[in-house]
Order: structure tokens, then sequence, then C-alpha cells
């Protein structure tokens, strides 16, 4: 069952000067409402994983960590690969996350990425099937929060997509019933390349990507995930309240902007 | 300052009641100079107050309530009761009348778990639980009787308007009746039939508290019933 | 039951859509108030096949204790689908969809209550889809926060929900299970009339930023809507015993 969280630790008077600042023209970070904080992406950390990819964007740390195994296809979808993305929000990110089964904000995260990925058809399903109805590649996306300092949407959607766009695999084929892989690495293939971009409302302002301090006292939170043509292909609100549709129209046109500067440096990274 | 809903009848929650300088009653709120309903309930005003008295909805504690409340637990030095309200409710064995009795009484004497108790609220805010008193008339355990429990927010139907329908109840069914703000209400009757009829009408008017010509139907059923009231005793006296 | 075929067309060749609707109708939703006599509030909706009961129980005691918050009640909510909800048999325990929809529902309704005139106390939104079609968390939705009002809660407004989606190329109003299935995009909008705000907003699919602009005012337009519906069945409840009742005293007067 959904409950509504504990309040942020944060004292009103330090709620106030976000809020203060955000409505001034300024932030707590100092920068412009429509700018992200430093982005840094480093692939291939991860010698185990087919793909892997450690994005930092200010002080939030995320750690993605692709898988391609062998596997079974869902019966209805017998002539195509299998997406799988989770996320895990563990007590080494932040003091305010717990042990055990995955927490409602981690299913949130994980099934926002996966949207993201699925919808814009980035990887290329037909492709990774060995056996129709039998046989299938099953492309794990685990993402690892490291350090939560707000925003991890972005964060991990970044991660996903550095990772997926340097995943090597071997080439896989069926000998009779079994798979046999044969030596060369060759990329994962990609056909799309989705980008979440996430905005804050602090009190009336419209901010993308809050920091925690923002995070804490917004009223509401909007992804909204761009492919490459520059279409939506996933939107999540959050946040206890929500915006006009006049705010709405605003930010989608911000986001497929910020996608596509996001985007770039996210295939720089991944080449390499 | 303008009127938009009409009066004496049921309006939504977020339905605009009046436009202006209207003092705010219950159940409405303000956004800029809008005056809107916060509840399911019928729209009322009263000179410049705008009120919105609820359909529905459970009981909200307030210091000086009168309310029957069930004893959920005895402790060393209290009882906890069960007042309907969201919030668990104290009786401290200090707020009993009589003289205090040895320090290692068994409460369990004075109130056992499952007795009802009719006291009344002595202090409540929003950080603390209800607290309840004993000492004072008629206040104490609830032995004989009946004791019906309807919605607290039909409470101020069954009083009526300066208590017209209250006295109307308890005149023609001949019954004592004591209302709990909290909606427990208990009967007391000279024959179970009394009390019976008292009952039907108590949930009668809970059933339709919002319609008109309230008072003369239950006054109708009450009498179709044939109990003797206590106009009906002064005339044969 | 054995899925149905997918349709070669969800559009014909003059618009209509495999149900009959053009593509700004909505399909015919039914309301209820106040069903349940347990729940201190309760509603029920059938949208199109939806049929979704919502029980609201509150504001009460927080169980357990630790979750409660000095300030305001905490709202808790739950969407559930039945195990025969759907053509092949949902496995009872909680999907992450629907833990995930729990969140978002609930913060669809959070602005609405008046959560701060119960401090330390939960107020809880039980959604259970008996049987789903599409667009049931807006169906949840529309009908949670009358169960909400039904409970005499005090709120600023109730919160009415509809999807819009992309079939066939084309944006389409309030999207039934095969549309869903084989069409474009899905895009499940809640709006707060008086506040003017968008309190749930999700998209999966794909959609031109013009498509999405115009889904958002179809979808809002609809909201409006089914919020009239909603106030209209509200009422209906008292309305009803209120007739009844003074019909009765009219029939006796004559008698």
């Amino acid at each position: 069952m959904s409950f509504t969280p504990q309040l942020p630790p944060v004292a009103k008077l330090e709620q106030k000067t976000v809020i203060d600042l955000v409505a001034s023209g300024k932030r707590i970070d100092d920068r412009t409402a429509d700018s992200y904080r430093p982005l840094q992406i480093q692939v291939g950390l991860i010698e185990k994983a087919n793909g892997s990819a450690q994005v930092s964007l200010g002080k939030s740390k995320v750690l993605v960590g692709v898988k391609v195994e062998t596997g079974t296809p869902f019966p209805d979808t017998p002539d195509e690969g299998v997406l799988t993305v989770n996320a895990e929000l563990g007590p080494l990110a932040s003091p305010l996350f717990e042990t055990g089964p995955p927490s409602e904000q981690a299913i949130e995260l994980a099934r926002v990425i996966d949207r993201g990925i699925r919808e814009s058809k980035a990887v290329d399903m037909k492709s990774l099937v060995l056996l129709k109805g039998k046989k299938v590649q099953v492309v794990f996306v685990d993402i690892y929060i490291l350090d939560h300092d707000g925003n991890l949407i972005d964060a991990a959607s970044i991660a996903a997509l550095a990772a997926l766009a340097s995943a090597k695999l071997l080439k896989a084929e069926l000998k009779g019933d079994e798979v046999v892989y044969r030596p060369g690495l060759h990329p994962l293939p990609l056909n799309n390349h989705p980008v979440a971009v996430t905005f804050a409302k602090v009190g009336k302002t419209i901010v993308v990507d809050p920091v925690l301090e923002e995070e804490q006292v917004m009223n509401a939170r909007l992804t909204v995930t761009i492919e490459k043509n520059g279409n939506i292909c996933a939107m999540q609100k959050g946040g206890l309240s929500g915006f006009t549709q006049d705010e709405l129209k605003t930010v989608v046109h911000l986001a497929v902007q910020k996608a596509a500067e996001n985007r770039a440096k996210i295939l720089a990274a991944a080449k390499g | 300052m303008v009127i938009v809903a009409e009066p004496k009848q049921v309006v939504a929650p977020g339905e605009l009641l009046a436009e202006g300088d209207h003092l705010l009653g219950d159940n409405s709120f303000k956004v800029g100079t809008r005056i809107f309903s916060a509840c399911i309930g019928i729209f009322e005003v009263d000179g410049n107050r705008v009120t919105v008295v609820p359909l529905k909805g459970g009981y909200f504690p307030r210091v000086g309530d009168l309310v029957g409340g069930r004893i959920v637990d005895v402790g060393l030095s209290g009882w906890t009761l069960d007042i309907r309200a969201p919030y668990e409710a104290m009786l401290p064995a200090s707020e009993t009348p009589g003289p205090r009795g040895p320090r290692r009484r068994d409460l369990s004497e004075s109130f056992d778990v499952g007795d009802m108790v009719l006291s009344q609220v002595l202090a409540f805010d929003r950080t603390r639980d209800p607290l309840l008193t004993v000492k004072g008339p008629g206040l104490g355990k609830i032995s004989t009787g009946r004791v019906v429990e309807i919605s607290a927010a039909k409470i101020p139907r069954l009083i009526g308007r300066k208590g017209s329908m209250i006295s109307m109840l308890k005149r023609e069914t001949g019954c004592q009746i004591t209302v709990g703000q909290n909606g427990v209400v208990m009967v007391w009757g000279k024959s179970p039939e009394n009390e019976r009829v008292a009952v039907e009408a108590i949930y009668m008017v809970e059933r339709e508290a919002h319609t008109r010509g309230l008072t003369d139907r239950i006054r109708e059923m009450i009498a179709k019933s044939n109990v003797v009231g206590e106009v009906a005793r002064t005339q044969t006296a | 039951m054995p899925e149905p075929k997918q349709p070669e067309k969800l559009i014909d060749d003059k618009g209509v859509r495999i149900d009959g609707r053009r593509l700004d109708q909505l399909r015919p939703i039914k309301l209820e108030v106040g069903l349940l006599d347990k729940a201190d509030g309760s509603a029920y909706i059938e949208q199109g096949k939806n049929k979704i009961l919502v029980g609201v129980y509150g504001p009460r005691e927080a169980h357990p204790k630790h979750i409660a918050l000095p300030d305001r009640a905490v709202l808790r909510c739950r969407y559930r689908m039945a195990p025969f909800s759907v053509d092949e048999r949902k496995n009872p325990a909680p999907s992450r969809r629907e833990m995930e929809l729990s969140k978002v529902i609930r913060e669809s309704l959070e602005s609405v209550v008046l959560t701060d005139l119960y401090p330390r106390t939960t107020i809880d939104v039980f959604i259970e889809v008996l049987q789903s079609d599409g667009g049931s968390r807006c169906a949840g939705i529309t009908a949670a926060s009358l169960a909400l009002a039904d409970a005499g809660i005090p709120m600023r407004e109730l919160v009415a929900a509809c999807a819009v989606g992309k079939i066939q190329g084309h944006m389409a109003l309030d999207l039934s299970d095969a549309e869903d299935k084989y069409g474009e995009a899905d895009l499940p909008v809640a709006w707060v009339p008086n506040a003017n705000l968008v309190t749930l907003l999700q998209m999966d699919g794909i959609l031109t930023i013009n498509e999405f602009e115009k889904g958002l005012t179809m979808a809002l337009d609809a909201c409006k809507t089914i919020h009239s519906m909603q106030q209209e069945a509200l009422k209906k409840k008292y309305l009803v015993i209120k007739e009844v009742a003074e019909e009765r005293e009219e029939t006796e007067v004559v008698a």
C-alpha cells in the first residue's frame, strides 16, 4: 500500500531559502532554472558486465550494468527478446533508504526507465531471438544508486542508455538444442536513444534537474522522456501537487532541447 | 457579496458557495474571494456566515463535548476509551468522582473493559489525544437503557434548532435521551417498547436528516406506534 | 478466457472506432455512491468494461503508529486488480505495476484532501478493479475521489480522470483494452478543476509534441464532463432519500 511519506528532514528556514532562491531566478547550487548540474559519464567500468556506465550528475551517482543471457520469451511475444529493468536504492546511497524489498520509489524509478527504453523500441528485440517461441536473449538492465543527491531518474536514464550503447556481446547461435557463442564481440543492436528529462515545480517556478534540496520542497515533479526524433516516448508525474496545462506545454518543449544536449554527451561517452 | 449556491440545498466538495466578504463557517474554505464547500452537505446561510452542514463524517473531538465511549483497556492510572474518534481517549483515575482509593486499587472495579461510559472531553489538541473526565452530574458508567450509535454528522439534526427535535422525541416517546456529540445516543424509557420506538425515531433522523418536514413525519411515526409519551400521561393524570 | 484477436483496423474508413465511438467520445460511464455498508465511504464506477469498487476509511487511528505524521493525515492508497479481472488470471500477489499505480493515484489525490485537519491519523483508499478494461487507473481515481467525498472527508474538490491515446495515427479519447494494446500511445490524465492542476500524468508510446498538446486538451475536456457526472452522482444519493421521504409525507397528508 502506498502512503504519504515522512516529511524531509529539512528545517523550514532552509526550505524557504531554496524556494526564495528559485523564485528570484537563482538556485541553491548557483544554476539557472534550465541548466543541468555537471554531467560525467564513464563506460565499461565493470568488465564482467556486457555493458556498464557510471554517471555523476552533480553529487548524484548511479551505476548501471547490462547483462545479456539466454532465456525463454514471454508467451505473447514469441518473436521478441526480453528486456528487464530493475533498480536498487540501497542504504549506502542515502540515510533515507533501507534494506529489504524494493520500495515504491525504486519500483517507480525502474518502471519509468523501462518505459522509455521499451516504448522508443531502443533495443532491437527481434534481433535477440535464437529460436522463435523457445529461446531468446534476455537483456537485464540493473540500476544501482550509489549516492542520492536528487534527480535519480535522469541520472539512471543517462547511465542506462550509456550502458546499452556501449554493451558488447558474443554472437549467440543455436546448434541443435544448445546455445553456442562465436568468438568476437559485437555491439548490442540499438534503434533508438531515449533520454529522460526531469523537472520540479518549486513554489511557482519550474526547474530542470532538481537537486535533493529542491526535491524536498517541490510541489510536483515531471519526467518527460524524448526519443531520438524529438518525440515523447514516456512521461511520469510525481509529487503531491500538479501542473497547469500551460506549464506542461512549456516543459515538453524544453525537454526536447535538454534531451538532445544530453543525448550527444551520452553517445560521445559510449563511443569511448 | 454574492451567494452563488442555493441555500438549503445539497452541495458537493469544491462547489462555489459565495463570492465576497462572508464569514467562513464550518466545512467551507476560501480561495481569493471565492468560498467553496469542503464536503457533501447542506448549504446554510446565517446572516453573513456561510456554512455547510455535513451529511456524513466521523467524530472529531472538541473540548467540552459530551461523549459515550467504550472502555478498551484498563491501566494502572486510568482507562483507555474508544470514543469513535480517530484518536484513543484517556480517562485518568484522578478524573473520577469521590475520594481517591488506595493506590493499588484495581481500576477495573470501577470501569471494566467493555463498559459504556458517558464522559466529557476535558482536553484535546492537535498534538495530544483526548483526555476525558467523568466528574459531573450524569457522567459515569451506563448500565441500563439502550445505546444507539449514529453518524456524528447527524447529531446537530437530532438535537434540532434550539433543541426542537430532541425535546419532541423525549416528549412523544416518554424517554430520557442523552446525546453524545460523538454519535452515541443513550435512551432510557419506562418500557422496552418506548425505547424501541425512540431508537427507531433516532435512526429515522439519521437517515433523513437532510429532508424537509422531518419533525412532523417523526411525530406521526411515533403517534402511529401507540406508545404513550409524556403529554398523554399528563392528560390521563 | 482466451484473449480476443487483434482487430484488423482500430478505426474504419468513416472514422468510427471498433466499439462504434467517434475519436472524441467517452465510453458509457455509470457512477454509484455509498453502496457499501461498513466502509466510511464508497463508490462504484463502470466505464466501458471497467468495473471498479472503491472503499474509503478514515480519518482513523494510524496503524502502524510510526507512519503517522504530526501535522497532517497520512493518505494511504492501494490499487489492486482481482485475479479474475483480466483475460488471463492475474497472480494475486501485488505486482510492480500495482505498486506504481498505487503511488501515482495517491499522489493524484493528495492535493485535494484537507489532510492538515486530522494530524496523526490515516485516510485509507482501497481501489479494487473487479474487471479491467483500458483506463482503469483513471476510472479508479474518478471513483476514489467520490468515495472520499462520500466518507464526509473534507476536501477541496473532486478529482476527475481520463486517458487519451493514439490509435492508427489519430488522438482518441478514453481507450478501450484493444485500443490500448494495439494503439501507439496511452496518456492517462487526472485533473483538479478549480485549482486547474494536472495531478496525474503518465505516458507510454510515441507522441509528437503537437499530439501531446492536442491529447492533453482532449483529456481535460473529458475530465470536465466526468467532473459534472461525479457531482451529480454524489448528490443523487441524498436527493433520492429526500424525494422518497418527502413524497411519503405528501401522500400521507392527502390520506
